[in-house]
């Protein structure tokens, strides 16, 4: 009969490839429908575009390069792509501004709702759930029908008399940014508040009892200890921002492109899929980089919290 | 009464907190009101009907694009949280091994990775596959679905089986209970309200999806969030606010019912 | 406790228990044996990290022992999963099923090993009389006070019979006075039950109270196994004498040996006679232990001189902290009966008169 210690060995084993096998459902799904397809775009971009559509497997660099060049078609020069580089430059813009402008008005939701007393602390959290979980499409379209020209805001200033015509908020970069917040906002309040849940009031009285104003408490007490969540909320708001495709697409009318729409535009009128695959990795590698700081940035900081 | 001083309080906090609650119902709820508009125009109020229930229910399209989202996504929810379940039960509660985060990370991955990558990446490859293979149901869209629901059941069941006692299985043991006997009678029925949370996240999820949907679907293969986006693209409808109220109908539902079972501790 | 020693209900041979490898290799448990008989209620007892409650996981099946075996009534029972084991365990946290009423908790194991309902029924309500639960059979085991859910999860626990019982600091959850309560409780059942008990607790008097025999453990090993009486008096070890009541320590060089007795000489001067431990041969020096209680001070000269440091009065007895000439401090217990003896001041010099079977050699 084998020893007790043979037995260990054998019974982790064991275990071992049964946590392997109940993980591998999960596993193989995400591989086949998400992970994995993303080393095809990788190849992908690296390939011809095809006369229809799709692609030719023939080795070409043309699909970078378009990236960021484009090619004069008569005498093959190459020049900077400028409606692509305005077109990054306004995601990366808009993405940055709309995690700012969510942490800016975020900030104080996630505290208010923190701050509340324990029963009506659940309806705020409820409350504020309820944007979160209804459909993007419908949130942004709800936008559209308030600053569209003959929307709420335009029909109470023409009904108050305070313009003449329409003020044009629809199709611009504006339309887009109020959009991106509106629709994000939850998603920064959430882990805001999260951070600020496990926040030690006691600390803040000892702030105020050596002689901080609401002020410094602010900056150098609070802050501080819910930077976790700070960090966490800007990342869950810029990774969908930077990539964002419906609120562009719907508040932006075709011409307010960001990264979304021109990576669509690849597949669909302008049949050029490496280009498409390209400019998907090149997202990818911006997410990545964030990524990057979001990871440097708790690492780094051990939970100081009780 | 002279006001006490309150540590909590910061200036300014609670009124800007106060606009954005406001800010954020707003439009929905102008929206909501606008579907029982009775005229076509979106601003103009012409009285309470429900002309635009009627004329969305009476579109063939809608109850088609309707059917279709919700096949997809209780199929969808369904299989995502059998995995999510057993991916729970092979993550959590264990000495950190090798291959743990890995895992951890692999199935938490489709939230890191841009709605627009993933659709791009599915357009690509299934498009090979429906080449290869000329199959070109909704097996696409349900394996989309599935792949990013997953994570999102995923989280709720792993929490709950985190708060869950290590001992109670262990004294199902020692009480005579084979492992898959513990599992039936301990573990499971004490980690149903996260599975059933879990499920109710995924469905959810899977109902509001427009970006991957939008680049896997083949023509004809709309969801309703699809088809609402066709139609805002083309114009605006008030059958689209019809439309959007039911589904905000649903999706509260589904909030409180999972707040709910979040709240009942046992 | 049975008069005539009965079979070994367990016995534990030469286990090891490691975690880890190489050099950051740790110890559970060291070469560890000991024989349990059927009948007793015997405890381990030891500060937290001593291994004790590891000792007990083998037992129970928790884990696999590194070496060694573990036989219950001559089986090697270590290679067993704990569902095939018929030892039940009684959790610190009680670990009682929240979904479940009381009855349906207690019923548990019975279901388990496949009983036949009608059994089980009956079972289970003799469980709830024996200890005192009937009104609360219906119950939900969240609904119910900590003293109870103990009931309970001592109830879960005996109701599939088995041939041993291993208690997990059951009583450290409680309050005082309902541990006094439970500790009787607990007597009373493995009396009437005459299943074997194996108690873990770090509480010294909790020990010395309700035990038939005691192990004492340190970082590994059961330095010392014994009736109650045998520990006390008669410490083999440092830790145990430590460890278990108060003690004064005394160098001293062996003068002569005569079987279990020896003869020293204390640093002051005095010879005194001394027990060595079994099968302890001293050389040159030792450690001679010695109880409070069993030393008296008087105002002469006595077998050691000192003077008073301090003088503590607790109700019942009183404390006299004396420093020797060589800066040791030496306790006497005296016990305050009517019309004591001496009173002492701090500052006076005194005589400490050490009695004949007091001190104890020990194995250090």
């Amino acid at each position: 009969m084998a020893t007790a210690a043979e037995i260990e060995k054998q019974a982790e084993a064991r275990e071992t490839r049964n946590r392997w096998l109940l993980s591998a459902p999960a596993l193989i799904i995400i591989l086949l429908a998400a992970s994995g397809p993303l080393l095809i775009v990788l190849i992908y971009s690296f390939l011809t575009p095809g006369p229809y559509g799709d692609v030719e497997w023939k080795f070409s660099t043309e699909g970078w390069v378009s990236v960021f060049l484009e090619r004069d078609i008569f005498d093959d020069t190459l020049a900077l792509a400028t409606s692509h580089l305005t077109i990054f430059w306004r995601s990366l813009r808009l993405a940055l501004m709309a995690t700012v402008a969510t942490l800016v008005f975020g900030f104080p939701t996630a505290y208010f709702i923190a701050t509340r007393s324990e029963r009506t602390r659940d309806v705020w959290l409820f409350l504020i759930t309820i944007p979160f979980w209804t459909n993007l499409l419908i949130r942004t379209f709800a936008v559209l029908q308030v600053i569209r020209n003959e929307g709420i805001i335009n029909t109470a200033l023409i009904n108050l008399g305070i313009v003449d015509q329409p003020i044009q908020m629809l199709y611009t970069d504006f339309a887009i940014m109020v959009g991106m917040v509106y629709v994000y906002l939850p998603l920064m309040v959430l882990p805001l508040y999260a951070s600020m849940e496990k926040l030690d009031f006691r600390l803040v009285e000892a702030g105020y009892d050596l002689y901080a104003s609401r002020w410094q408490v602010l900056r150098r007490i609070i802050f501080p200890l819910v930077r976790p969540g700070v960090v966490a909320g800007s990342i869950l708001v810029f990774i969908p921002a930077i990539g964002a495709y419906v609120t562009p697409s719907v508040l932006g009318g075709g011409k307010n492109m960001m990264f979304a729409n021109l990576i669509e535009l690849q597949f669909g009128q302008g049949r050029n899929w490496p280009l498409g695959a390209a400019l998907s990795i090149t997202v990818m590698a911006i997410v990545m980089v964030a990524l990057l700081v979001y990871v440097r940035n708790t690492s780094g900081s051990e939970v100081r919290h009780g | 009464m002279a006001k006490r001083f309150s540590i909590r309080q910061q200036t300014g906090f609670t009124a800007i907190a106060t606009a954005c609650f406001v800010l954020l119902y707003a439009p929905i709820l102008v929206l909501v009101v606008y579907a029982f508009n009775e005229s076509t125009s979106v601003t103009d109020w012409g009285g309470f009907s429900l002309r635009w229930f009627v004329s969305a229910w009476a579109n063939q399209q809608v109850v088609d694009a309707s059917w279709r989202s919700l096949k997809i996504a209780s199929s969808a929810a369904i299989i995502a949280t059998i995995a999510a379940t057993m991916a729970a039960l092979a993550t959590t509660r264990t000495r950190p091994y090798r291959g743990l985060t890995f895992k951890y990370a692999f199935i938490n991955q489709p939230l890191m990775v841009p709605e627009i990558v993933t659709g791009v990446a599915l357009l690509i490859f299934f498009s090979q596959i429906k080449i290869a293979s000329g199959y070109t149901g909704l097996g696409y869209l349900i394996a989309a679905h599935t792949a990013f629901c997953i994570p999102f059941a995923y989280l709720p069941i792993r929490a709950r089986l985190e708060n869950m006692d290590l001992t109670l299985e262990r004294a199902a043991a020692d009480l005579y209970a084979t492992p898959w006997q513990a599992f039936r009678r301990v573990t499971l029925p004490l980690l149903w309200p996260g599975i059933i949370a879990g499920l109710m996240l995924a469905f959810v999820i899977s109902l509001d999806d427009v970006v991957i949907t939008e680049f896997v679907k083949s023509g004809g293969q709309d969801t309703l969030p699809t088809y609402m986006l066709g139609q805002i693209r083309r114009g605006i409808t008030p059958e689209v606010n019809a439309i959007s109220t039911v589904f905000l109908l649903l999706s509260v539902v589904i909030v409180t019912l999972f707040f709910f079972l979040s709240r009942k501790r046992d | 406790m049975p008069d005539t020693p009965g079979r070994n209900a367990i016995e534990v041979r030469g286990v090891r228990k490691v975690y880890g490898t190489g050099e950051a290799q740790v110890a559970a448990l060291d070469t560890v044996s000991v024989s349990i008989r059927e009948n007793e209620f015997f405890t381990l007892l030891g500060p937290s990290g001593c291994g004790k409650t590891t000792l007990l996981r083998l037992i129970a099946g928790f884990d696999f022992p590194s070496e060694g075996e573990i036989m219950l009534y001559g089986q090697d029972i270590a290679p067993l999963p704990p569902f095939k084991r018929p030892v039940n365990t009684v959790f610190q946290s009680y670990a009682l099923f929240p979904h479940m009423t009381v009855a349906q908790n207690i019923a548990f194991g019975l279901e388990m090993l496949g009983k036949p309902r009608a059994e089980i029924d009956a079972r289970v309500a003799e469980m709830l009389k024996l200890v005192r639960m009937e009104k609360l059979a219906k119950r939900r085991t969240s609904q119910i006070s900590g003293g109870q859910q103990q009931r309970v999860a001592l109830a879960r626990a005996l109701a599939p019979q088995p041939k041993v019982l291993l208690l997990d600091e059951p009583l450290s959850a409680l309050d005082y006075k309902l541990r006094k309560e439970m500790q009787i409780e607990l007597k009373r059942l493995q009396h009437e039950t005459g299943i074997t008990f194996i108690f873990v607790t770090h509480d010294q008097e909790e020990a010395l109270t309700m035990s038939d025999r005691i192990a004492v453990m340190s970082s590994g090993k059961i330095l010392q196994v014994g009736t109650a009486r045998e520990i006390y008096d008669r410490p083999a070890e440092r830790f145990v004498a430590d460890f278990i009541g108060e003690t004064n320590f005394l160098e001293a060089r062996i003068v002569s040996v005569d079987g279990g007795k020896a003869k020293v000489t204390l640093n002051s001067g005095a010879t005194i006679a001394a027990t060595l431990p079994e099968g302890f041969k001293p050389d040159g020096s030792a450690t001679v232990v010695i109880r409070p209680e069993h030393a008296r001070a008087v105002k002469d000269k006595g077998d050691i001189s000192g003077v008073v440091e301090n003088v503590v009065y607790f109700g019942t007895d009183t404390h006299v902290h004396i420093k020797l000439d060589d800066g040791a401090i030496f306790t006497v217990r005296q016990q305050n009966t009517r019309g004591s003896a001496a009173d002492f001041e701090r500052g006076e010099r005194v005589g400490i008169v050490i009695g004949d079977d007091a001190a104890q050699i020990l194995k250090d």
